[in-house]
């Protein structure tokens, strides 16, 4: 067991741990929380897997912008206090079990294919890196990427539309 | 590590987000349950870009095959970047409203 399969299998448990901690949690706030632990978990991955733009791009994005983006809210609404009233429990159980189906049903799929499990990943490689990426990006994806800053743009608006107060 | 290993975990995260989508009531955390499903596609794909990048390496080591996969992912993170924004414009316009995030109380269609 060398150090790449030790730090895939601790990431690996991190990101599983930190995923049933944020959907069993009580509190928003700390749900927030183990949410960013499986993204620096990702993170963790992404870099195994030699993409270190993306691994930078995710936590930038991601556990920076975003989940403070989800505090601030929570913070905002004062919704710290466990308010969330108790619904049927047989809902409850039901969404537990949909979701254990899909797992079930995917995994199952997935052990009926032999090819996937002779091919390895290596470490190394340059795609991931950003002097391709960026090549890459400014080149064959210009046009996506500007029309990008228009999404960003609507979205921009969107949020100052909806959010405004009154009407 | 092989590739299936990358596949049960990214199923995984994705399942844990669909169950807490179907079981919580509160609506900050079924988006958070969202991001999480988005993120667990994120890291299917990049794993799945290597995959390809590896067997395209070993006949030409100057491959660029898997590129278009992480360029993938980039995208997918700007597009989540925006959904979040007016997302959570919406969740505070409701919590203005009804002032809660519990979405039991969105059934007004049903009567």
């Amino acid at each position: 067991m060398n150090i790449t399969e030790i730090l895939f299998w601790f990431l690996s448990a991190l990101a599983l741990t930190g995923a049933l901690m944020m959907v069993t949690g009580k509190n928003p706030v700390y749900s927030v929380l183990w949410l960013i632990v499986v993204f620096f978990a990702i993170s963790g991955h992404y870099i195994l897997l030699n993409a270190q733009f993306l691994a930078i791009v995710n936590l930038i994005v991601y556990a920076g912008a975003i989940m403070v983006l989800f505090l601030f809210v929570i913070m905002l609404m004062n919704l710290n206090a466990d308010n969330e009233p108790q619904k049927n429990k047989w809902l409850k159980f039901a969404g537990l079990i949909a979701g254990g189906s899909l797992l079930l049903i995917l995994v199952g799929a997935l052990r009926q294919s032999d090819a996937l499990r002779t091919q390895a990943l290596q470490t190394g490689g340059e795609i991931g890196l950003i002097h391709h990426l960026g090549k890459v990006l400014f080149t064959d994806y210009v046009l996506p990427f500007e029309l990008t800053s228009i999404l960003f743009l609507s979205a921009i608006v969107g949020a100052v539309v909806i959010g405004k107060k009154g009407d | 590590m092989p590739i299936n290993y990358y596949i049960i975990l990214a199923v995984s995260l994705f399942s844990i987000g669909v169950a807490g989508v179907l079981t919580r009531r509160n609506a900050i955390i079924i988006f958070m349950c969202v991001e999480l499903m988005l993120n667990a596609v994120n890291l299917l794909l990049v794993a799945f870009s290597k995959m390809h990048y590896t067997a395209a390496a070993i006949q030409n080591p100057a491959s660029a095959v898997g590129t278009d996969g992480q360029l993938f992912v980039f995208f997918i993170m700007v597009v989540a970047a925006a959904e979040v924004s007016v997302g959570l414009a919406i969740i505070v316009m409701m919590y203005r409203n009804i002032h809660s995030v519990d979405v039991n109380f969105l059934n007004r269609l049903k009567h």
